[in-house]
C-alpha cells in the first residue's frame, strides 16, 4: 500500500472513531440541558435523577471525545501538511473559531456542570450546562463551515499558490454547509435519542419499569417520531444540493453510469458498481425513480460517472453501499418512530416486548448511519480534497510508508483497548440504571448536601467515596 | 513593515501567550502523573487526580489552540514543525490519550481494574511531556526545509540535544505539580511534596543551566543574540532572576507557605520561556523562517484576530471563575463533597 493511502486510512480510522464521541457529545448536552430545564421549572425528582444519571455517561464520553479530537487538531499538519500550507488561510481561521468560541466554552463549563452541583446556585449550575450545550452546537457550526468549504469552496482566491480568502461570510456560508450542519446535528440527535431509548428498552425488558426509566424511553421516542422524518426531509434536500454541486459523488451514490437517451433515470436499489468495467452489476432498478428522488421530476436526467474522467470519479462500490446503508438505517428510524406513536396511542409503550426489543437493537443504528454518511460524503468527494482545487495525493505529507504504518498501528491498538474500555465503562453506567442505590448510586443533593461523590461519574466502590456513602446512609 | 498594524507580530504574541499558558496550565496537571510514582498511598493519588479534575480539560484546549492558532497564522510553520516532528507529536498525542481518559476511568474502574489506569495516567503524562521536550528541543536545533516545505528525515528529532530536552521537561513540569499540590492539599502529602520540590528545584535549575550552555555553544547565532552588546545587558535581568526565583521556592517550601511555591514556579517557568524567545526570536521555523515569512495572508489574520481580541478576555474570565468555585484544599477521603 503506498504512503498516500495508508494517510487516508490512518485519518479515515481515527477520524471516524472521533466522531462517534461530539455526536453522543451534542445529543446527550442538549438532553441534559432539557433534563435540568424540567427539573428547575417542575422540580419533579424524576427529571432530577436522570440528569445525575447521563451526566455520568456524558462525562466518559466527553473525555473520549477531547482526546480523540486533539489528535484531528494536530493530524491536518502531521499527515497533510501540503493541504495546511495550501488552504491553512481558510481553515486555520475557521479552527481557531471552534477553540476560542465553543472548545473553551465546552471545558470552562464543564467542571462547574459536572462536579459543581453544590457548589454553585441551582441558577448557574443550568446555565453552565447550557453554556456546554451551547458549545457542542457552536463547535459543530465551525468545522461544518471548514468541511464543507472543502466540499463546496468559494469566497477565495489562488494567489502564489496559496488559498487567501477575500469573502469571510461566502467562505463560511458555502453552499453546502447549511445541509450539512442541519444534516449532522438532527443525526447527532438520532443517534443520541436511539441510545437513550435502548439504555431505556434494556431496563424495561428486564422488568425494571421506574418513572424516570418510563420518562427515558418516552422523551427518546418523541425525538425519534419528530426528527427520522425531518431527517429524511433534509437528507433529500442535501442530496439536491450535492447534485448540484458535485454531480460525480451524486451518481456514484447511485451507481449511475450514463443516460440513454430518451430514458428517464432509473433508481438502482441494489447492485455491484464495477470501477473497471464501468458499469453496475446485478442492478435491481425501479423505473423513473432515480429521476423522481433527484431532480423531483419524472423525466430529469443526471449527470452519469463516464461524463467524468476516470482520474475524476469517486469510488462508486464504496460509496453505493455506505449510501445504501444510511438510508436503510433512516427508513428503520422512521419506522420505529411511527410505530412509537402508534404504541403510546395504544398506552402500550412501556410493555410491548416486541418493540422494545426492536429499540434496542436500534440503539447503535444512528451511529451506523452517521458513519455510514459521512464515508458516503468524504468517499464521494475523492479524488479531491478542496473540491476541484486541490486533490488528495498533493496534500499529503512526505512520510515513508513505514513511518505511518508503525502509528497507524500503535493508533488501531491504542483506540480499541482505550476507547473499548470507555465503552464498557459507558454500558456498565447505564446497566446501573437510573434508580439503583447499590452501592454508587445518586444521593440526594437536595436533602443531603455534602454526600456528593467527588465525581458524578466515580462508582462507589473507590476508598474516596467509602466514607461518606457509610455516613449517608447511617444518617 | 510600512501596514499600521504588524499582523504577524500580534499573532506571534497571541501563539506564544496560548503556549505559555498550555505550559504552566497543563504543566501542573502533566506534573501530577509524574510524581504518582513517588506516592504509592491510593488515598492520596486521589487527593492529587482530584486537585485537577474540574480543570484539566480546560488547560488542555490551550494546546489546541496553539495548534489551531499556528494553523491560521502561520500554516507555513504549522505544517513545516509538525511534519518534521511526526513521530514524537503521535506519540505526544497518544501519551495524552491515555492520560486523559484515566482521569474518567480509574475512578469508574472496579479495583482490579484501577492500577492499569494509574498507569496509563502515569505513563500517558511522561510519554506526552518527554515528547514535547523532544518537540521543543528539535525546534531549537532547527528544521531542514526546502522550498517551503520539510525536507529532513523521520528521525531529525532523534539528537542528544532533544533528547536533553525531553528529560528537562519532566523536571519542568514535577516542578509545578508538586508546588500547585503544595497548594491544593495538607497534612502528610503537601510535606511529601514539600520535600519532593527541593530536589527537583535544583534539578530544574541545573537543566536551565546546561540549556543556557549548549544553545549558544551550538548555535552562532543565538550566542551573538545574548552576548554581544548591549543586548547582555537587557537580557542579564533573566539569568540572574532564574538563580534568585530558584532559590526563592527552595526557601518558601521550608515555610509555611501554600500559595508561594507555585506562584515562583510560574515565575521560574516564565522566565525560561522568555529566554528561549529572545534565543529564536523573530524564527517560527529556526533557522530560516521568519514569522513574516511564514504568516498567512492578512485577511486571514485579520478576521482571526478580531475574534481573538474579543474573546480571550472571555475565556480568561469564565476560566478564572471555574478555578474560583473549587478553590481552597482538597481534603484526602473528601474530593469535591
Amino acid at each position: 500500500m503506498s504512503a498516500l493511502d495508508l494517510a487516508r486510512i490512518q485519518f479515515g480510522f481515527t477520524v471516524s472513531f472521533h466522531i462517534l464521541f461530539p455526536a453522543i457529545t451534542i445529543g446527550l448536552a442538549s438532553y441534559l440541558a432539557v433534563l435540568e430545564g424540567l427539573w428547575l421549572a417542575t422540580r419533579d425528582a424524576v427529571y432530577r435523577d436522570l440528569y445525575h444519571f447521563w451526566s455520568k455517561v456524558f462525562a466518559i464520553n466527553f473525555a473520549m471525545g477531547v482526546v480523540s479530537g486533539l489528535v484531528m487538531a494536530y493530524e491536518f499538519g502531521t499527515n497533510w501538511s501540503y493541504f495546511t500550507a495550501f488552504a491553512g488561510g481558510v481553515t486555520g481561521p475557521l479552527l481557531t473559531y471552534e477553540v476560542l468560541t465553543a472548545f473553551f466554552l465546552e471545558a470552562g463549563f464543564l467542571g462547574v456542570m459536572l462536579f459543581g452541583w453544590n457548589k454553585v446556585g441551582p441558577g448557574l449550575h443550568f446555565f453552565a450546562t447550557l453554556m456546554v450545550a451551547l458549545g457542542t452546537l457552536v463547535s459543530a457550526t465551525w468545522i461544518l463551515a471548514s468541511n464543507s468549504w472543502m466540499q463546496t469552496p468559494q469566497g477565495f482566491e489562488i494567489v502564489n499558490g496559496r488559498v487567501v480568502p477575500v469573502d469571510w461570510l461566502k467562505v463560511i456560508f458555502n453552499p453546502s454547509f447549511p445541509y450539512r450542519l442541519t444534516h449532522m446535528v438532527l443525526a447527532s440527535f438520532l443517534s443520541t435519542g436511539l441510545f437513550v431509548g435502548a439504555s431505556a428498552a434494556w431496563h424495561l425488558l428486564r422488568g425494571r419499569s421506574s418513572p424516570p426509566i418510563r420518562t427515558m424511553l418516552s422523551m427518546a421516542m418523541w425525538l425519534v417520531a419528530a426528527l427520522a422524518p425531518l431527517q429524511i426531509l433534509v437528507g433529500d434536500q442535501h442530496g439536491l444540493n450535492t447534485l448540484k454541486y458535485q454531480p460525480a459523488k451524486i451518481a456514484a451514490m447511485e451507481g449511475h453510469w450514463q443516460n440513454t437517451p430518451g430514458e428517464s433515470v432509473p433508481l438502482i436499489l441494489f447492485g455491484w458498481p464495477d470501477m473497471a468495467a464501468e458499469t453496475t452489476r446485478y442492478a435491481l432498478e425501479i423505473p423513473y425513480l432515480g429521476s423522481l428522488i433527484l431532480t423531483h421530476s419524472l423525466d430529469g436526467l443526471i449527470p452519469g460517472l463516464k461524463e467524468f474522467k476516470p482520474e475524476d470519479r469517486p469510488d462508486s462500490t464504496v460509496v453505493f453501499w455506505t449510501f445504501r446503508i444510511m438510508v436503510g438505517l433512516g427508513m428503520l428510524m422512521l419506522a420505529l418512530g411511527a410505530w412509537s406513536l402508534w404504541l403510546r396511542w395504544k398506552k402500550d409503550l412501556f410493555s410491548s416486548e416486541l418493540f422494545l426489543r426492536a429499540a434496542l437493537a436500534m440503539g447503535p443504528a444512528g451511529l451506523i448511519a452517521l458513519l455510514a454518511g459521512w464515508v458516503t460524503t468524504e468517499m464521494g468527494r475523492q479524488p479531491w480534497v478542496v473540491y476541484g482545487i486541490m486533490r488528495t495525493k498533493d496534500a499529503v505529507s512526505n512520510h515513508s510508508a513505514l513511518a505511518i504504518t508503525i502509528t497507524l498501528t500503535a493508533f488501531i491498538i491504542l483506540y480499541f483497548a482505550v476507547f473499548g474500555m470507555g465503552v464498557a465503562y459507558m454500558m456498565k453506567v447505564i446497566a446501573k440504571g437510573p434508580d439503583d442505590d447499590s452501592g454508587g448510586g445518586q444521593p440526594d443533593p437536595e436533602t443531603d448536601p455534602h454526600v456528593r461523590p467527588a465525581r458524578p461519574l466515580s462508582a462507589i466502590k473507590t476508598p474516596m467515596d467509602a466514607p461518606s456513602f457509610s455516613n449517608l446512609r447511617g444518617e | 513593515m510600512d501596514m499600521g498594524i504588524d499582523l504577524p507580530l500580534i499573532w506571534a504574541g497571541i501563539i506564544g501567550f496560548g503556549l505559555m499558558m498550555y505550559v504552566i496550565m497543563d504543566g501542573f496537571d502533566l506534573g501530577i502523573g509524574i510524581l504518582f510514582p513517588f506516592v504509592q498511598d491510593p488515598g492520596d493519588r486521589d487527593t492529587m487526580v482530584n486537585t485537577v479534575a474540574p480543570v484539566w480539560d480546560g488547560n488542555e484546549t490551550w494546546l489546541v489552540l496553539g495548534g489551531a492558532g499556528l494553523l491560521a497564522a502561520f500554516p507555513i510553520a504549522y505544517s513545516v514543525i509538525l511534519s518534521a516532528a511526526y513521530l514524537p507529536i503521535i506519540a505526544m498525542l497518544m501519551g495524552l490519550i491515555c492520560r486523559g481518559v484515566a482521569f474518567e476511568f480509574r475512578f469508574k474502574a472496579d479495583e482490579a481494574h484501577k492500577p492499569i489506569w494509574d498507569r496509563a495516567f502515569t505513563g500517558g503524562s511522561y510519554v506526552a511531556t518527554f515528547s514535547q521536550g523532544v518537540i521543543l528541543g528539535s525546534f531549537i536545533n532547527g528544521f531542514s526545509v526546502t522550498n517551503g516545505a520539510y525536507s529532513g528525515g523521520p528521525l531529525d528529532w532523534l539528537t542528544p540535544f532533544g533528547i536533553f530536552s525531553g528529560f528537562g521537561l519532566i523536571i519542568a513540569y514535577a516542578l509545578l505539580g508538586t508546588t500547585w499540590l503544595i497548594l491544593k492539599t495538607e497534612s502528610d502529602l503537601q510535606t511529601r511534596m514539600r520535600s519532593l520540590a527541593r530536589p527537583i528545584a535544583f534539578a530544574l535549575l541545573a537543566t536551565i543551566a546546561v540549556v543556557s550552555l549548549w544553545t549558544p555553544l551550538a548555535h552562532p547565532e543565538i550566542s551573538s543574540r545574548w552576548f554581544s552588546f548591549p543586548n547582555i545587558v537587557f537580557f542579564s535581568p533573566v539569568p540572574i532572576l532564574v538563580v534568585l526565583s530558584t532559590f526563592a521556592i527552595l526557601w518558601a517550601v521550608g515555610r509555611d507557605t501554600h500559595a508561594l511555591p507555585f506562584v515562583l514556579a510560574l515565575i521560574l517557568i516564565f522566565l525560561g520561556y522568555t529566554g528561549l524567545a529572545i534565543s529564536l526570536w523573530p524564527n517560527i521555523v529556526p533557522p530560516s523562517i521568519s514569522i513574516w515569512e511564514a504568516a498567512s495572508p492578512p485577511q486571514s489574520l485579520g478576521f482571526t484576530l478580531v475574534g481573538a481580541l474579543f474573546i480571550i478576555p472571555f475565556i480568561l474570565i469564565y476560566t478564572a471563575w471555574a478555578y474560583h468555585v473549587f478553590r481552597g484544599k482538597v481534603k484526602a477521603g473528601e474530593g469535591y463533597h
